[in-house]
């Protein structure tokens, strides 16, 4: 009975830190497709732009974590604005498969740019010193680093939800969401909502992929490598909705996670069976709309 | 002057200048005999790091000994990225071959590029020198393998013996899922049983895995007495050291060994002190204090300025580029396939960075000592010092194993 | 209306149905590339295995083609059909059976099988929840065969396999010479029976419910059997090419099943012309010739540039190269 509890509280714990960084990454998705009604394949290389950004402050400038965290938030951010602005755009509510073809297209040309940069090795994290090694939390230890995921990832969900709810800004993008037109007919700015929502989100999963570069490894070949996990979060969650990612996001970590640890040679095949029966019988995710 | 007779002089010109040409021509040429060598390394993809390692050990060696050529004899090496891929390596194999026309293969990193790549030199007959794959059965797909490197079971059965000698009663292995973790954990499997000991569980880790924590909390849970650990080097090697750490494992009382892989030389401060103590068993560790060493790691200093460490698989790669250097010198640049492999099977070097080495005839695979190594801080750096020498170890899988 | 006009008016529609009657009939610029194809081989003696590769991967582009450019359904999963019939066709001579032509059709019947049954559950759904789910598909045929490893060599890739000679007399060699004949009488079947589809009363109806699937359901036109037939027979037509190129490299690997694999045939099929049956013959070759001239290089570029690429052509130039030529045409 005591081995049972103690493999559950670590799949729990380290479940539930994997699926605060897919979280943050894959928010931002689900909220722009929902949105903007575009397929973002790229989506996840702001997530791999984060954590380069901080690697290299952090590397190459010892810049201090925390400091490194914002300014890979902040470069996704800002990164993601001209690419709005000046491709994206002209593609909301257009053909899928051209959607498609230039988000892939855009992956493609992020991965020679980090290439190019950084060569094609992972990026080495080294993390503060009061991150290594445990915490006593009484009745067990747990790594240090995974607790200050959880935390980290629990305020800013808290955060984000507040800000939904109770912003004037949130209540913008909820608009939107349900009746884009209602929504302009009324008078808001649709398109400089759709660059800020597009920037907030790519901003989440810059600090998404620099929270988790400890265990999704910063390199050239990130977006590709982790699309699908990404995606499958979104399509399980369902699009324009953030409390759906959140939802799947632990489903799917704790899953994963839980299939690591108690049957390894199964291996994420029942990620997707999961996914498939979701899919199945809710078509639209779990909490997306028709 | 000529008048109408032109016609007449530029035949004979033509047939005096064909005859000089024709002359040149058939000649014996002192002209050059180039040897071309295609070498398969996975300049990019998971395993990039290692093959920049074996490429710089390769390459040095070149450097070093292009004067010890025959005049008129010269190496021409061509370089392709089989991407850490088999299927790629397979083909620019075939493409080296058919297209290049290499008379030796040398190089390849990954156990099933190796193993893609075996059955066309035996179509073929092209003589292939392996400088890293180490999956056991390698050399036994084709005739014209010889191996340089050295082989999973050379390392990890040793080690667990050694293990089941320390009075270790359990363990818990972990390897990466592909040929090369199979046998690493098939080799200590056998070392450990034979000597008295159980395993009480076994994990394999997806092939590109970065995050070990699942893993190895489960092998807390488990409480073995050991873990036997094995990934491929380099950075898989950081991170399971770093889930290592980060979970507890050693503090929990479980102690840890591997093969080489688990620790290389140019990771070990990466790493932090966690290590320290640690034991595993290897064919070459850069703290190895022999002459040999000492002039390969001046060489190596010299020419890539003391930014970057050699490691086992630089070493391999200098052992072979000496291999087919020594052919080319031997056979002054002109060899048949069979004889590259008859010279190659018996080939020997007393003198390797590593200790004595040389070929088994029978098995065309590497036999060389085998050191059981502790990580010390040697001045104020972290080491892996030879504690003990096991004399010209054979592959065990093969000997067990008999060919049919 | 003179007697005259009344005539004219009736040639012009007998013209038309004279030449809607006769489109689909062979012209002699379609035996181009058969003739460009058999040329090669003679020119290029040494880049035949990279010859019998392209060939393949034109079989697997125009099956895509069939779903994307007819159907409309847009699939970044596609490769897993021809993963399928690759690890079948594999397994089966690894296994002992290396016969090569019944290998092709089993790799076919396996892979219209998972087309059909992975049809039947995500073709209800359109737009974003269908190509994320021809995702999902593919990546856990991808896990399967990963974990299956006794089976299918997981990461190691599938070795030994033993195809046998072709008809008991053509043996495959090293050089490619029987692989590339191999490939090019398969690519000519497949595109015999692709082009009889696009071209049949069942093809236009794909078009209708491309362009506007409310008008096919208004005018009662089973639309969802149909996607699923044209998935199905895709699927097959992409397994059939998983399994010539196992057979002619002798070795399956993981990838075979990847997502680049996947959007390498969008690239291809885009490059060339989406729906319009010679997209691939185009598109394919200029890509992989390209990339084995230009990738070894400095494959950083190599990604830049084709990514660039993907761009304009979405910017610009929609319809591929052969939309250019159309366009020039005018």
């Amino acid at each position: 009975m005591h081995a049972v509890t103690e493999a559950a509280i670590s799949i729990g714990f380290h479940g539930l830190a994997f699926a605060m960084v897919l979280y943050l990454i894959s928010v931002g998705l689900s909220v722009t497709m929902g949105l903007m009604g575009l397929v973002n394949l790229a989506h996840a290389v702001f997530a791999m732009l984060g954590g380069y950004v901080l690697t290299a402050l952090m590397n190459r400038w010892g810049v201090p974590y925390a400091v490194s965290l914002a300014g890979a938030a902040a470069a996704a951010a800002l990164a993601s604005v001209p690419l709005e602005r000046l491709l994206y755009r002209r593609l909301y509510g257009g053909e899928e498969l051209d959607q498609v073809l230039l988000t892939m297209g855009i992956i493609f040309m992020s991965v020679a740019g980090v290439t190019y940069v950084w060569g094609p090795l992972n990026q080495p994290v080294y993390l503060p010193h009061w991150l290594d090694g445990q915490i006593d939390f009484g009745f067990r230890h747990f790594p240090t680093y995974r607790s200050f995921l959880i935390l980290c990832g629990a305020v800013l969900v808290t955060l984000l939800w507040l800000a939904l709810e109770r912003t004037r800004f949130g209540a913008q993008i909820r608009a939107a969401v349900d009746n884009l037109r209602m929504a302009q007919s009324i008078g808001i700015n649709t398109s400089r909502l759709f660059t800020l929502t597009f920037a907030l989100g790519s901003g989440l999963a810059g600090l998404g992929g620099a929270l988790g570069a400890d265990f999704l490894p910063i390199s050239p070949s990130y977006a590709l490598s982790n699309l699908v996990y990404f995606i499958i979060v979104v399509a399980v969650g369902g699009l324009g909705s953030i409390r759906g990612p959140f939802v799947a996001a632990l489903l799917i970590g704790i899953a994963d996670t839980g299939f690591k640890y108690l049957l390894p040679e199964l291996g994420a095949f029942f990620i997707y069976a999961l996914t498939m029966a979701l899919l199945l019988w809710r078509p639209h995710g779990l909490f997306g709309r028709a | 002057m000529l008048g109408r007779h032109w016609r007449l002089a530029a035949l004979a010109a033509a047939i005096v200048l064909g005859a000089g040409v024709l002359d040149a021509g058939l000649a014996p040429t002192r002209a050059d005999t180039t040897v071309k060598i295609g070498i398969i390394n996975s300049y990019s993809g998971f395993v990039a790091q290692a093959a920049d390692e074996m490429q710089k050990g390769i390459d040095l060696y070149v450097k070093e000994h292009t004067k010890d050529l025959p005049a008129g004899v010269k190496i021409e090496i061509i370089k392709r990225d089989d991407t850490s891929n088999p299927e790629v390596g397979k083909r620019i194999a075939q493409e080296l071959i058919t297209r290049d026309h290499v008379q030796l293969l040398a190089g390849v990193i990954l156990s099933p590029v190796a193993a893609a790549v075996a059955p066309l030199t035996a179509e073929a007959k092209v003589p292939f020198v392996l400088t890293n794959a180490a999956g056991v059965s390698i050399p036994r797909l084709s005739p014209y393998v010889v191996r340089t490197s050295f082989t999973l079971w050379q390392q990890c059965a040793p080690i667990g013996k050694w293990a089941a000698e320390q009075g270790w009663k359990t363990a818990f292995t972990g390897a990466t899922d592909f040929i090369a973790g199979h046998d690493a954990e098939g080799g200590f499997t056998k070392g450990f049983t034979d000597g008295g000991g159980k395993i009480v569980g076994k994990v394999n880790f997806p092939v590109q895995n970065p995050d070990f924590v699942p893993f190895v909390q489960r092998i807390k849970d488990a409480k073995p007495d050991v873990a036997f650990l094995w990934v491929p080097a380099q950075t898989q090697a950081t991170a399971m050291m770093k889930a290592v750490r980060d979970i507890g494992l050693r503090e929990a009382g479980i102690a840890i060994t591997s093969a080489q892989d688990l620790l290389p030389d140019e990771e070990l401060q990466n790493m932090g002190d966690v290590i320290e103590g640690l034991i595993t068993a290897g064919n070459y560790s850069t703290a190895a204090k022999r002459p040999a060493n000492d002039a390969f790691l001046a060489a190596w200093n010299k020419e890539y300025g003391g930014k970057t460490i050699p490691d086992f698989f630089s070493v391999d790669g200098w052992d072979g580029m000496a291999a087919i250097f020594d052919l080319v010198i031997a056979k002054k640049g002109q060899f048949t396939p069979e004889e590259a492999m008859d010279f190659l099977s018996h080939w020997k070097n007393p003198n390797s960075p590593r200790g004595p080495i040389s070929i088994d005839p029978e098995t065309r695979d590497i036999v060389q000592n085998i050191y059981i190594r502790k990580v010390e801080k040697v001045d104020g750096t972290l080491a892996n010092v030879e504690i003990a020498t096991i004399p010209n170890v054979k592959d065990p899988w093969k000997e067990l194993n008999p060919a049919k | 209306m003179t007697v005259k006009d009344l005539d004219r008016a009736r040639s012009d529609r007998n013209g038309a149905i004279e030449a809607f009657a006769r489109r689909h009939r062979f012209r002699p610029l379609e035996a181009v590339p058969w003739v460009a194809a058999l040329a090669a081989a003679f020119v290029f003696p040494g880049y035949l295995p990279l010859g019998a590769q392209i060939l393949a991967t034109i079989l697997f582009v125009m099956s895509a083609d069939l779903v994307v450019g007819y159907a409309g359904i847009v699939t970044l999963g596609h490769a897993a059909f021809f993963g399928t019939g690759a690890y079948t066709a594999g397994i089966l001579a690894a296994h002992g059976w290396g016969e090569p032509l019944s290998g092709l059709v089993a790799a076919a019947a396996v892979s219209a099988l998972i087309g059909f049954l992975s049809g039947l559950v995500i073709l209800r759904t359109t737009g974003l929840a269908l190509l994320m789910q021809t995702l999902v598909v593919a990546a856990m045929l991808l896990e399967t065969a990963n974990k299956a490893s006794s089976i299918t060599g997981g990461d190691d890739g599938l070795q030994g396999v033993d195809v046998w000679p072709i008809f008991g007399v053509f043996h495959f060699d090293m050089f490619g010479r029987v692989a590339y004949g191999y490939c090019l009488g398969v690519l000519l079947v497949g595109w015999l029976v692709t082009r009889q589809i696009v071209h049949s009363p069942f093809g236009r109806s794909l078009t209708g419910m491309r362009e506007n699937v409310r008008r096919m359901h208004a005018i009662g036109a089973p639309v969802f059997r149909r996607r699923l037939v044209v998935y199905t027979i895709s699927a097959a037509l992409a397994g059939v090419s998983g399994g010539l190129i196992a057979q002619t490299t002798q070795f399956v690997g993981l990838t075979s099943l990847s997502l680049e694999r996947s959007g390498n045939a969008l690239i291809m099929l885009t490059i060339g012309g989406v729906g319009r049956l010679y997209g691939a013959f185009i598109g394919v070759p200029l890509y992989m010739i390209a990339q084995d001239q230009f990738a070894e290089i400095e494959p950083v570029y190599w990604y830049f540039w084709i990514g660039l690429l993907m761009v304009a052509v979405v910017m610009f130039a929609r319809g591929g190269i052969i939309g250019l030529v159309e366009r020039f045409r005018r």
